[in-house]
């Protein structure tokens, strides 16, 4: 019969599993040295061939940067980091500009391949524009024509700088400043690159919008940058998917997305974030330190975000909404699962300025091993936001008894018209579940993924459905067995 | 033989709830245990079924000629013994046709059986759906969310037919449940009933043995089997309840 020790060895065995993409791709990279300076700053701009005002831009977030001090607030604990023992800037050699798949980097496209989202598949089969980031070069975007026949713009950072230099210009830095926080300040200063996304008037994407990060050279923070604007009436969905090599090392990540939507128009942030945690002991793993904001500009618009962590060694990262038109409507949708030394402090903000302004939060943290995973909301409405309405519903699953699940809502209201309801429930999967899964000849391991997967559907169920079965995935692998 | 228990005793949390315990099942036999509250009988399902936290401190429970002691829930499940719950577990998000597929593609593996197509699996629910006169309206909510007492076990007779036990422990079906739902729960009991199964009914009442009638009805009390008999036996605890058990063996 089952008893303790069983159980832990369960536990022991399966949340161990090895990370699956744990491979490193063995590709030349032009690197930048080491550390930080406004030598390497000036060393990236040169490197990227980039304006004058850019170069400005990113020296000014530098010396800020410099001014300000790392957040101490959130409940994760790790080792300072030495951000003069970080290599800035590192590409992939391109040896001539690249024509077609075929021109590509053989073991790029194999690490592509180890993946499982081959761009020669990709291309034909799926439907999804993938502009493929690997260490910070964009090296691929495909489906431009489709994408070009609706005069939307979906292009490499880089590319967007040289071709639309004005709605850059416009737009960076707008709804996530330089002075925003230490860890946007540092991105703003050395961003290598990302995406960048505009869809004109009245065009609803047809197609979903797919950007998979990947860093891969030793030592190397990876530092993106994604600007998304959606003019008015328009709709995109944007897929954002990260997995990551084994590192023995931490490596940081530092990343920004801003987002802007114009009157009645809609975007839809869909986030699956597997990057490296770490090793069993907790060695390794990436720091992921995110920022990630969207400004609802114009009236009736909306923006949605909805993200599964299930990787990183740190994880803290608040995708948030300025709910400015009136009428708009902000949503988070979020799954973080936490194995092992893994912690998390994930959430968000939604600021409601607009009158008649709608937000929805659903939170889904799942603890297991000896992890801890916080949620931290802040949902404030100002003084001139009639009616306007907020629900949180924020649910913490335990599995065994080592792990630690927090829940910190902040909530301010500056006008009595505004309706504010939240709810947390703090759950451990019942001994009774599992009995009765087993019972009907579910295994343990199978019948955790089971019963995680039914208290992450609210959420999932908001992923496109690719995405959706990925992450289903994703959870049974990153929790097999891990019960207490 | 399918089932024998020999010296049966069992704990729960140091306190010793079965105590000594002789019983075993035949195929083809419809096993009857009845008794008053609180002398063992769900702990006895609880301990064949090999649930946490139910420790046997001696003796055998012997399945199909093997020692079944240490084996996982599910390695029982899969060998064939089938727990209807006396209480079905809620498992909310998780959709009970996909709880189903999941369950029985798990038993065809363990058998080394490939995974039953979609159509298969399909044209197999809709039987045995109708056998307990459920609908597509319940298998398609969550494991047991939002049903009421009577489709809940009606719900665990469904999981029966679709997993085709060799050993069925009914844990009090009948509580809580209107004639109707009794009658149809029995209808698909004695579906279900062949010569290659067995099941074991824990009740307090006669009422289910009315429709699903019984080769052997034993007594237990006091964590023990006191009386066997056959359906007689049944009759007479209506008739007289159960003092006149607990008087003879209470000194």
């Amino acid at each position: 019969m089952s008893d303790n020790n069983d159980r832990n060895q369960v536990i022991n065995e399966l949340t161990t599993s090895e990370y699956k993409y744990g491979f490193v791709s063995d590709i030349e990279t032009d690197q930048a040295p080491k550390g930080l300076s406004e030598k390497t700053i000036q060393f990236i701009s040169a490197k990227k061939n980039e304006p004058e005002w850019l170069l400005e831009f990113r020296l000014k977030a530098y010396r800020h940067w410099l001014t300000v001090k790392e957040p101490d607030w959130a409940l994760l604990h790790h080792p300072p980091i030495d951000y003069q023992d970080i290599i800035y800037y590192s590409a992939p050699k391109a040896k001539k500009k690249l024509q077609n798949l075929d021109e590509v980097d053989p073991d790029l496209i194999d690490t592509f391949n180890k993946l499982g989202i081959s761009l020669e598949e990709q291309k034909h089969l799926s439907g999804i524009a993938v502009d493929a980031v690997i260490d910070s070069v964009s090296v691929k975007t495909t489906f431009q024509e489709t994408l070009a026949k609706h005069d939307i713009i979906f292009c490499s950072f880089s590319d967007a700088v040289k071709h639309h230099p004005d709605l850059v210009k416009k737009y960076l830095g707008k709804v996530v400043p330089y002075t925003d926080n230490y860890f946007a300040a540092l991105n703003s200063a050395v961003f290598s690159d990302g995406s960048f996304c505009y869809i004109p008037k009245g065009v609803r994407c047809p197609i979903e919008l797919s950007t998979y990060f990947r860093i891969n050279a030793a030592n190397t923070g990876q530092f993106e940058r994604t600007l998304l604007i959606a003019c008015e009436g328009s709709y995109v969905s944007y897929l954002e998917g990260c997995t990551a090599p084994m590192r023995d090392k931490n490596q940081l990540h530092a990343a920004i997305v801003e987002i802007f939507t114009m009157d009645n128009a809609e975007v839809k942030y869909s986030t699956v974030q597997n990057w490296y945690p770490g090793n069993k002991e907790g060695k390794g793993g990436i720091y992921n330190f995110v920022t990630k904001r969207g400004l609802c500009k114009g009236h009736h618009s909306k923006i949605s975000w909805t993200q599964v962590e299930t990787g990183s060694a740190i994880t803290w990262k608040y995708p948030s909404c300025i709910l400015k038109g009136d009428f708009s409507v902000g949503e988070f949708y979020s799954v973080a699962v936490t194995n092992n030394y893994q912690q998390a402090d994930t959430g968000t903000k939604m600021i409601h300025l607009g009158k008649n302004t709608k937000s929805t939060i659903i939170s889904k943290g799942i603890s297991a091993g000896k992890s801890n995973n916080s949620y931290r909301g802040m949902v404030r409405i100002s003084k001139n936001a009639d009616n306007a309405r907020n629900f949180s519903q924020c649910d913490s699953l335990l599995l065994g008894n080592q792990c630690g699940a927090h829940t910190f809502p902040y909530i301010k209201s500056g006008n009595d018209t505004a309706i504010i309801e939240h709810e947390a429930t703090t759950s451990k999967i019942s001994d009774d579940q599992l009995f009765y899964c087993q019972q009907r000849c579910i295994g343990k391991e199978k019948a955790i993924g089971l019963i995680v997967n039914g208290y992450a559907k609210q959420v999932l169920n908001k992923l496109p459905m690719e995405y959706a079965m990925e992450a289903r995935k994703l959870l049974a692998i990153t929790l097999e067995g891990s019960v207490g | 033989m399918l089932l024998n228990i020999n010296n049966l005793h069992v704990s729960i949390n140091e306190k010793e709830i079965i105590k000594g315990l002789n019983f075993s099942v035949n195929k083809g036999e419809v096993h009857a245990i009845m008794g008053p509250n609180g002398t063992g009988k769900s702990t006895l399902a609880a301990a064949v079924t090999g649930r946490e936290g139910y420790e046997v401190t001696k003796g055998e429970i012997i399945y199909k000629g093997q020692i079944i002691n240490d084996w996982q829930p599910d390695k029982r499940a899969n060998e064939g013994i089938f727990l209807s719950f006396q209480y079905p577990i809620e498992i909310p998000g998780v959709n009970m046709i996909n709880f189903m597929r999941t369950a029985v593609n798990a038993q065809r593996e363990y058998k080394g059986l490939p995974a039953m197509s979609a159509s298969e699996f399909l044209k197999k629910t809709e039987k045995e759906k109708k056998l307990v006169e459920i609908n597509s309206k319940l298998t398609n909510r969550s494991v047991n969310e939002g049903f009421s007492g009577g489709e809940k076990k009606k719900n665990e007779i469904f999981q029966m037919a679709m997993l085709e036990p060799q050993l069925a422990i009914l844990d009090e079906t009948d509580s809580g449940l209107d004639i109707d739902a009794l009658k149809v729960v029995a209808k698909g009991v004695n579906k279900l009933r062949s010569k290659n199964n067995a099941f074991i009914i824990i009740t307090h009442y006669q009422r289910l043995l009315d429709y699903i009638e019984p080769d052997f009805v034993h007594v237990m009390y006091n964590g023990r089997i006191v009386k066997s008999g056959g359906k007689g036996l049944a009759h007479e605890l209506e008739e007289h309840g159960y003092d006149w058990i607990k008087k003879q063996f209470d000194d």
